[in-house]
């Protein structure tokens, strides 16, 4: 028995960042030093600095156990849920020994701790018709559909909207009006599922909307800090996916193209070639793509970018032109790994929610080829489960 | 001033669903909440909703099992009603879109619970509540243009007119601080119960018996309120809930010992006996030594019995809350519990429409009545209670408000006084004791006194003590002055709803004289149906030396007599 609950109580020190409204006053940092055992949450602290110390410290909560979604906060500047991270954890994480505090990101401040999520994450939940448009006629019982199917939306339907993805979001830093990870994920939980009527429409719409599911940049912020495990831009991907893939939607932004030229690159060269990059998206998968009106226009408007990458030693200029070598040993076995996975009669969806091993014999989901790894969510095991499909 | 047909307080599933109904109906609407609706702690009920839609099932069956639970308590025609409407409304939440989990065969799989003969709880994961509950509030988005939300909106109290009818509240905007008079022909209470006047419980900071005071305050009687669930399985340090679905996926309860204790108090049924009876038997062990855990507090809840893929998928939330809150790896090895305050089967006495005795005022959801959970409420069952008597209130309400027009109340002195009220809380000098105090006092009173185990002493040692913490409560100080968010005021106005709570628990508690459900007292520890098979209602006295007023009202029989109870 793991016993974590005999360790006494020590002395924490909050650093507090406190705003209020009404005094016209900047934002400002407040100490406080509690009291509480190490694997008691920050919420717990900060409510004892609440009920002890200032009872105007505003912070909202209310179930404890990371479900109501309420306390969304930045833990040493790293968005988190105050009831689910251990006093511990939190002091190790800080640069001097004090847990620092501060409201979440990109959401307006209200008062200390807490942020206006209507103005900016419930806009964009509601920007994604974030209900279920069912199949018609709607039968007498339940809907028929497949154990894994919902077990695959559970995932996503596990998103409690706290706020954290949201507030960590680099692509909606640089660009607001980007629907954002807990919203796209919101439309996942419709995307996939089977009793939804309208799944192509959803993609389209994501797909063709600048700031829908080609606005993301993949840069992992959002599944770290997400605490459920939802994996938002995982179901951006499983999107890209399905909008592409089933649905064959290319989509204005050139997001579809421009997907289709990084793998069409990687599987003729090995690498990707940067300077092929351009031009296939915007003007097709293939060499000629450089002398479509679009590619052109769209290289035109590069050109400063690209003398000053020049000029800085940024591009070479004969990997610019005739592309990364690798040993053509290399190469092949990249190749190999496209068909393995091209080759497959349904595409392979990694669903991290079920994390777990099966007690049932592993269908064929043994690694392709050296050097290809699973995520399982922590887990070293392959999932060999079932419900990583997507049932289409 | 807004005015709307149908007002309904709290938007947790009861609030949330009779918005819903009521709109259906054609109604104008309008739903309140001080907290953003997807907060509200209908979100963390885990384990699932009961609905005999099995073709092997029929809901007689399950009536019978909610009847036998709640220990002969439970009116016998209410709890038809929620049984029989059960599987219709399931099937009209998974049409909604909830995504009930399927079996092999694509249909909704169906779980055991604790006091169930046969498997028949609908399940998502073990999030169920919080999948529940958001799928409606994707309705509420969907159908915003005919329900009005009001989110962060803290009613101060409720309107009544000078015939004594209900014609809306008073609220403030937690964001702003500003004080509103809302009239409405029908207002629903949906705010929930009043767990932390516990303390631990596994109820959230916001559950403070809200509605169940201000009902009692405009004089709507309480019934049933010695009824308080404790719940076999929380976390020993902070009162978390595990889901009463890991025992009904056949994990063990073992004492110090590693016997499964069970055996003795429910040999048929085991852990999942009903939990007035799982708790008290664990209760039983610890006190007789056989506990185990930081001074022997505990019992061992044996998850590692469950195939370890089933677990990860149909038990996942509590994976989690084991790795995170107790650091315990569920899957490996037996996690520390302990009974914990969980559910209050008491609260405003209701109707099967939802009606309270006040014209105009309903009730739905753990802040009612009805009462369908009689002396002990079975797992699964009150999501089922919130949707069904959600609905129906909704639909009274709607149908009541097609035939009347708006009431003409004069709401200006009333709002001068409750914003005169909260000012004064604001100013109140820094000479008594803080809101925070008094209210771990009062939980921890509570938790001691009037838990599992009470006995007469005790009951009015604790009643004694809560007219002092009333008094204390009545000029406690708070820090915050402002008007954004002022937090610390409105925890100083739950203090009151609390102890008001408390206060009815206790009264009714000393009343009973008998063991039946949740209560068990040692000094009558037999359950008397001869005397007490009648329900124990509370009204508020008025005026100088007013209090709580003790009167009854019989239980609704129709078809079970009540016989003796076994698991």
């Amino acid at each position: 028995m793991a016993e974590v609950h005999d360790r006494p109580p020590e002395q924490f020190t909050l650093r507090l960042r406190r705003y209020d409204p009404e005094s016209g006053e900047a934002p400002y940092w407040d100490e406080h030093t509690i009291q509480l055992e190490p694997h008691r949450s920050v919420l717990e602290a900060i409510l004892q600095a609440k009920d002890r110390f200032d009872g105007s410290i505003g912070v909202r909560c209310s179930c404890r156990q990371a479900i109501c979604g309420s306390c969304g906060i930045r833990v040493n500047g790293e968005p988190a849920l105050a009831c689910h991270t251990h006093l511990d954890a939190a002091k190790s994480g800080a640069k001097d020994g004090v847990i620092e505090i501060e409201p979440m990101g990109n959401m307006p401040v209200l008062k200390d701790l807490i942020v206006d999520m209507d103005a900016v994450h419930w806009k964009k939940i509601r920007r994604v018709t974030p209900w279920l448009l069912a199949k018609q006629p709607v039968p007498e019982r339940e809907y028929l559909v497949s154990k894994d199917s919902m077990v695959d939306v559970t995932q996503s339907m596990a998103c409690i909207q706290c706020g954290a993805c949201v507030s960590d979001c680099l692509a909606m830093e640089v660009d607001p009006g980007f629907i954002g990870p807990a919203a796209l994920a919101k439309s996942y939980r419709f995307v996939g599922d089977p009793r939804d009527d309208q799944q192509f429409e959803r993609l389209n719409d994501l797909a063709q909307d600048p700031q829908g599911i080609f606005d993301c940049t993949h840069c992992f912020k959002c599944v770290e800090a997400c605490p459920k495990d939802v994996n938002p831009m995982g179901q951006i991907m499983r999107l890209r996916r399905i909008a592409t893939g089933d649905h064959h939607i290319v989509d204005q932004n050139n997001g579809e193209r421009h997907e289709a030229a990084v793998t069409g690159l990687v599987r003729n060269y090995g690498l990707l070639h940067e300077a092929e990059l351009i031009p296939r998206s915007y003007g097709g998968n293939s060499w000629f793509a450089k002398f479509t009106p679009a590619a052109g226009k769209e290289l035109l408007a590069s050109f400063p970018v690209i003398i000053k990458g020049l000029l800085r030693g940024k591009v070479n200029p004969k990997i610019a032109v005739f592309g990364h070598k690798i040993p053509s040993s290399d190469l092949k076995s990249v190749q190999a790994i496209f068909d393995k996975i091209e080759s497959r009669p349904e595409r392979y969806e990694l669903n991290l929610y079920i994390t777990g091993e099966d007690e049932a014999p592993a269908p064929a989901a043994e690694p392709i080829a050296a050097g290809v790894t699973y995520e399982s969510g922590g887990q070293d095991a392959p999932p060999t489960s079932p419900e990583g499909s997507v049932n289409q | 001033m807004p005015a709307h047909d149908v007002l309904i307080i709290g938007a947790g599933l009861a609030g949330q669903r009779a918005a819903l109904a009521a709109a259906e109906k054609g109604a104008s609407v309008a739903i309140m909440s001080k907290v953003h609706p997807v907060r509200s702690h209908s979100v963390a009920a885990a384990g699932g909703i009961n609905a005999a839609i099995s073709v092997d099932d029929d809901w007689h069956s399950h009536a019978y099992d909610t009847v036998k639970g709640s220990d002969f308590l439970g009116d016998q025609d209410a709890i038809e009603i929620m049984c029989s409407e059960a599987p219709g409304e399931v099937m009209h939440l998974e049409h909604m879109g909830v995504t009930f989990h399927r079996n092999d065969k694509g249909e909704m799989d169906l779980r055991a619970f604790g006091g169930a003969s046969m498997k028949r709880t609908a399940y998502v994961a073990d999030i169920t509540g919080q999948a529940l509950l958001h799928v409606l509030y994707e309705q509420l988005m969907k159908h915003h243009e005919t329900v009005e939300r009001f989110e962060e909106w803290f009613t101060t109290s409720l309107l009544k007119d000078d015939a004594g009818r209900c014609c809306g509240v008073l609220a403030r905007d937690v964001r702003s601080g500003r004080m509103e008079a809302f009239t409405a022909k029908n207002v629903i209470l949906a705010c929930g119960g009043a767990g932390q006047a516990y303390k631990p419980t596994t109820n959230g900071l916001i559950v403070t018996g809200d509605g169940i005071a201000m009902a009692y305050r405009a004089g709507a009687p309480l019934m049933d309120m010695e009824m308080v669930q404790y719940h076999p399985t929380c976390l020993v340090e902070t009162g978390i809930l595990i889901t009463e679905g890991a025992r009904g996926e056949g994990a063990h309860l073992l004492n110090a010992n590693g016997e499964r204790f069970m055996e003795k108090m429910a040999p048929n049924k085991m852990e999942l006996a009903s939990r007035d009876v799982v708790s008290r038997a664990e209760q039983i062990e610890i006190n007789e030594g056989r506990g185990v855990g930081p001074n022997g507090s505990g019992i061992y809840l044996d998850v590692t019995v469950v195939p370890r893929k089933r677990t990860l998928e149909a038990l996942r939330e509590i994976v989690n809350l084991g790795r995170d809150f107790a650091g315990v790896d569920i899957t490996k090895e037996p996690i520390t519990i302990r009974p914990g305050q969980h559910y209050i089967m008491g609260g405003v006495k209701t109707d099967v429409d939802g009606r309270t005795p006040i014209e105009g005022l309903y009730a739905a959801g753990e802040v009612a009545c009805v009462s369908v959970h009689g002396g002990n409420r079975l797992g699964a069952n009150s999501l089922l209670d919130t949707l069904i008597f959600g609905r129906r209130a909704g639909e009274h309400a709607a149908a009541r408000s097609a035939s009347m027009g708006m009431p003409a109340v004069d709401t200006k002195a009333q709002l001068r006084e409750d914003a005169g009220r909260i000012d004064g809380i604001i100013a109140r000098p820094h000479d008594g004791r803080r809101v925070s105090e008094i209210k771990n006092e009062l939980g921890e009173l509570m938790n001691k006194h009037a838990a599992v185990f009470r006995d007469e002493q005790g009951l009015q040692h604790a009643l004694g003590e809560i007219g002092r913490l009333k008094e204390e409560a009545g000029k406690a100080w708070i820090d915050d002055r402002g008007t954004v968010f002022n937090q610390d005021v409105l925890g100083a106005i739950e203090l009151g709803y609390m102890v008001d709570c408390a206060e009815a628990t206790v009264v009714a508690a000393i009343e009973r004289k008998e063991s039946r459900g949740a209560q068990f007292r040692t000094d009558y520890p037999e359950r008397n149906d001869g005397e007490w098979l009648k329900h124990i209602d509370i009204t508020l006295e008025d005026g100088a030396g007013g209090g709580p007023r003790v009167s009854y009202s019989p239980v609704t029989i129709t078809q079970w007599q009540p016989e003796e109870r076994k698991y």
